[in-house]
């Protein structure tokens, strides 16, 4: 039997504390709580809420009135309460420790955010009341407009995109718009090869043909190769800036008079757009249309994948082209244009986009005012650099400093070791850390992007720095069950993905009788 | 400020580790003459600042638990149990990012499942998503989905669709190869609206997309659309913007849907001027590889243990780029979640007893203001909302009485200007309205005509 230092035993018959091998009675393991699906719980004939006696009553259903069952189970309150809270605690987020995800921003998402959200004046609005009763929204979509133009040097903005992705469609619906007003089939669009994946998705979505460009051996876009690519037939460039390998295109500002010579419009990627706010305006550097994810750059909650949103500004070439709705000032009160007008290219979607969302951005930038965003750019590329000065000597940086803010690793130094970026990735788990983005962007081997963001403290980095060496070293030095099957210590081991695809079970069904 | 950790002696030890003296230097590919603009925004605020000023902007709204409220249209004011706005903001729900770590995601992961094989009961389908931005976009992307299903190209919208939804499906196809034809709507007439759409299915038909209860309140039987659908080898798209009326009305998939889609806000979700809401997708096991979206699915884990992971994600930008089913990468976590955990609470029990409880109120509505002199009910068959003529200018009416503190519902002139439809006014009535609510709206109403 092993003993720990109090000399009591840490495992039954002999086996260290490994929760796998404990049996219990009631299938939990100490804090680790067993919980069912509903469907394994509940009754439909169960119920967590009062629900209004109506009594009876002649009823104008038609004869359509549903008799089937539904079949969805019902819980108690307090089980109910019970079971999301279990099943949050199998979850890691930004509040339980570092979260280096590169690309995806995961920064402190301020609780005041949430407490504005839900001020009733603004949580408990219909988008269609009379706009005499909204005018306190109207205002704020307008100050938020105000702040991102400001902020981007942009002279329009449309704010409805649900995510970024529905932000890079509206921009790019805009500039083939745009071409078509003046009468200017073009059929291409060029992005690097180290391009997010919806970029290409979303121009092959506007009818777009997508052509890659190379990168330099530098990481930046080979604007040689770039110029040779363009000429009438490119309707834009979709660059990201600073760009997916965390590095800013020292040549941003050539590449948009490339792009502006050949007629064509320069789509700038806005998902890192958080590395230079308050440093560098996107209008300054030549850009036509570019989304902002608010839930990167200005702190609204990821929440497990959704909802984001993902507003576009616009420079005066493009600006006439701008979805509904749009508010606009009229002496002292606001209107929200709803339909279709002049040059608009239409509506994408339903209301007037993610208020709520709008509201938390708000809160931020008021929080950090001018100041304090430049700083937090400044502070989210000085820690981002501190790792790769700290790492760069046992990994192997993808391209020389100083990085923006991310710092780009590949796979070279776990050569013969036996040990792959998924599994260096997935020891970090172990560690107590979220794993870096891997294997993105596609242009360096085993790519591996750590963007620790302006909200980790020195102590923390420091802390995340020893324990990356601690697994660098551990990799080198042969340890590689360390790695290949890790996580050891969290909840569930690694998943079968290959059967979850083969054979897709994607909702629960009654066992059959 | 209070949200960045780094003190200055920590900017000045890690500028030394890095070895630059001042942060500008890791700024130099920025070009200097653009580096450090002149930015004309106001300082930093405290907490308490903050909370000042946005409380005051949130005071000029007249919110909807402050009056008596009938506005509908695509969005509707319902009771959220406290219990859903708790859970959801637990961190380890609100700070996680999409779960493509399984291993440290299964409490993602799991409520993606429940999710999922909720909606797909509650509308009667096989299978659903793990949600899309809103009910419009998931109309779009059904629209999308069901030319790569039949290989065809014309999508017949019918006149019952909301309006919003028709100018994003028109505007979302308007680059693609897809011909969409958009028929007139017709309060006036719930029948006709269907035989319309009826007659406009030919053999170049891919899709007819269906709206039930429709956008001015009226709940058909879609069995002869469906039938006459599948007679051309097209699908039916059946939408809805009100997910409540499922646990009152016969099921979009009973009735022949072979796509559903629709508005998932009514649960779990507040009004919040329009955003952020979830879109519910849902339909048949052998379409599920040309379904959008992200999906959950259940597998093993290396002991055998059951977890959930992302799966079939080769329909995804992010592995298909250009070729993906959708440029689609994020969808409505959160709101899914809130969705899910008032399910929950409900239960087949609660929700059909709370969707009752909706259809009694827009009954009671409906007899009082059939006693009204000058107001024409349009509906006969109806969940929570029915159509109203007046005999003057629904905007006119609507604006009369938010002046004198009731919000009586949507002007069918807001979302179909110049269609004809000026005396229209669309009410909607949830749970949420009580007797003196009625007797308010009833009084007022009789003084403005």
């Amino acid at each position: 039997m092993s003993m720990n230092n109090q000399g009591r035993p840490s495992g039954i018959d002999g086996i260290a504390s490994a929760e796998g091998q404990f049996e219990s009675f009631s299938g939990h393991v100490g804090l680790r709580l067993a919980e069912p699906l509903i469907f394994e719980l509940g009754t439909t004939e169960t119920t967590g809420v009062d629900a209004p006696e109506v009594g009876d009553f002649d009823d104008c259903l038609g004869g359509l009135g549903r008799t089937s069952k539904i079949g969805c189970p019902g819980l108690p309150e307090p089980d109910t309460v019970r079971h999301y809270t279990r099943l949050s605690r199998r979850n890691y987020g930004i509040d339980m420790g570092v979260f280096p995800l590169g690309s995806c921003t995961m920064k402190h998402n301020p609780r005041l955010n949430e407490k504005m959200a839900r001020l009733p004046g603004f949580g408990d609005i219909h988008p269609l009341q009379p706009q005499s009763t909204v005018q306190g929204a109207l205002g704020l979509m307008d100050e938020l407009s105000h702040w991102l133009m400001t902020l981007t040097g942009m002279p329009a903005v449309a704010l409805s995109p649900k995510a970024g992705a529905h932000g890079e469609l509206c921009g790019v619906m805009a500039i083939r718009a745009a071409l078509e007003a003046r009468g200017d089939a073009r059929e291409i669009i060029l992005c690097p090869e180290s391009a997010h994946g919806t970029n290409p998705a979303t121009a092959a979505f506007c009818g777009y043909k997508v052509k890659s460009i190379p990168a330099k051996e530098n990481g930046r876009v080979d604007i040689d190769a770039l110029k040779a690519a363009l000429d009438n037939t490119v309707a834009a460039v979709m660059i990201t800036n600073p760009n997916t390998c965390g590095l800013f295109e020292n040549e941003v500002r050539e590449i948009a008079d490339e792009i502006h010579k050949a007629g064509a419009f320069f789509y700038c990627d806005g998902a890192n757009f958080n590395a230079i706010v308050g440093k560098a305006r996107p209008g300054d550097l030549g850009v036509d249309a570019m989304h902002i994810n608010l839930h990167k750059t200005f702190s609204t909650p990821h929440g497990g994948g959704g909802p984001g949103s993902g507003p576009v500004v616009f420079s005066d070439a493009l600006k006439n082209f701008v979805p509904v709705p749009y508010v606009v000032k009229e002496g002292k009160s606001f209107r929200i244009v709803e339909d279709k007008e002049g040059q608009s290219f239409g509506r994408l979607v339903a209301f007037h986009g993610q208020m709520g969302m709008y509201v938390r951005a708000l809160s931020y930038m008021l929080s950090h005012g001018s100041d304090g965003l430049k700083q937090a750019s400044e502070d989210a590329v000085l820690n981002a650099n501190y790792v790769l000065a700290s790492l760069k000597d046992i990994m192997t940086p993808s391209y020389d400093g100083p990085c923006m803010h991310e710092a780009l690793f590949d796979d070279r130094f776990l050569k013969d070791t036996g040990v792959t970026t998924l599994d260096f990735a997935k020891a970090m788990i172990d560690e107590g850390y979220h794993p870096m983005t891997m294997y993105f962007p596609l242009v360096v081997h085993g790519a591996m992007l750590v963007e620790p963001t302006e909200s980790e403290s020195k102590a923390n980095m420091d802390q995340f720095i020893r324990s990356m060496r601690g697994l660098a070293e551990a990799a080198k030095a042969g340890q590689v069950e360390r790695f290949s099957g890790a996580p050891y210590h969290a909840p569930w081991k690694r998943l079968d993905e290959t059967q979850a695809a083969r054979n897709p079970v994607l909702r629960w069904s009654a066992a059959e009788e | 400020m209070r949200y960045l950790p780094l003190t200055g002696a920590d900017r000045q030890a890690m500028l030394a580790k890095i070895g630059v003296r001042h942060v500008d230097d890791l700024f130099k590919d920025v070009p200097s003459a653009v580096l450090n603009p002149e930015i004309d925004l106001p300082r930093h605020k405290s907490e308490m600042e903050v909370e000042r000023y946005l409380g005051r902007l949130a005071g000029k709204n007249t919110n909807a638990g402050s009056v008596p409220f009938f506005v509908g249209a695509g969005a509707y004011k319902h009771h959220v149990p406290a219990t859903v706005d708790h859970l959801i903001q637990r961190g380890e729900f609100l700070t996680a990012y999409t779960p493509y770590q399984p291993e440290i995601a299964q409490g993602t992961l799991q409520y993606i499942f429940e999710f999922q094989t909720q909606v797909a009961q509650l509308t009667g389908m096989d299978v659903a998503n793990a949600s899309m931005y809103d009910g419009s976009t998931a109309a779009a992307e059904a629209v999308l989905m069901a030319r790569r299903v039949t290989r065809k190209k014309k999508a017949i919208l019918a006149g019952s669709l909301h309006a919003h939804y028709k100018a994003v499906i028109e505007t979302t196809t308007q680059y693609t190869e897809d011909v969409i034809v958009s028929l007139a709507p017709n309060p006036m007439d719930a029948e006709a609206q269907l035989q319309a759409a009826i007659d406009a299915i030919d053999d170049e038909t891919s899709c007819v997309v269906f709206q039930n209860p429709g956008v001015f309140g009226h709940i058909m039987d879609l069995t002869p659309l469906a039938e006459a659908a599948h007679a051309k080898k097209a699908l039916l798209i059946v939408v809805f913007t009100e997910v409540m009326s499922l646990g009152a009305v016969k099921s979009p998939g009973e009735m022949g849907a072979d796509i559903v889609v629709g508005e998932g806000q009514s649960i779990g979700n507040g009004l919040n001027f329009g955003g952020p809401y979830l879109g519910l997708f849902a339909t048949n096991d052998k379409l599920v590889r040309q379904m959008p979206g992200r999906l959950c699915g259940q597998t093993v884990d290396a002991d055998g243990k059951r977890g959930f992971v992302l799966t079939l994600s080769t329909r995804e930008q992010h592995i298909r780029r250009e070729k993906a089913t959708s440029n689609i990468c994020t969808n409505s976590g959160l709101c899914a979640l809130a969705f899910t955990i008032h399910m929950t609470l409900l239960g087949e029990k609660g929700l059909r007893g709370v969707a009752m409880a909706n259809h009694k109120a827009a009954v009671d509505l409906e007899n009082a203001l059939a006693s009204v002199p000058g107001v024409e009910v349009l509906n006969k068959a109806f969940f929570n909302e029915i159509s109203v003529k007046l005999p003057v200018a629904a905007a006119t009416v609507v604006d009369k009485l938010a002046d004198e503190g009731i919000l009586a519902g949507v002007p069918a002139s807001r979302l179909y200007p110049g269609a004809g439809l000026d005396n229209i006014l669309i009410m909607a009535a949830t749970e949420t309205v009580t007797e003196d609510d009625i007797k308010a709206l009833v009084a007022a109403l009789g003084e403005v005509l």
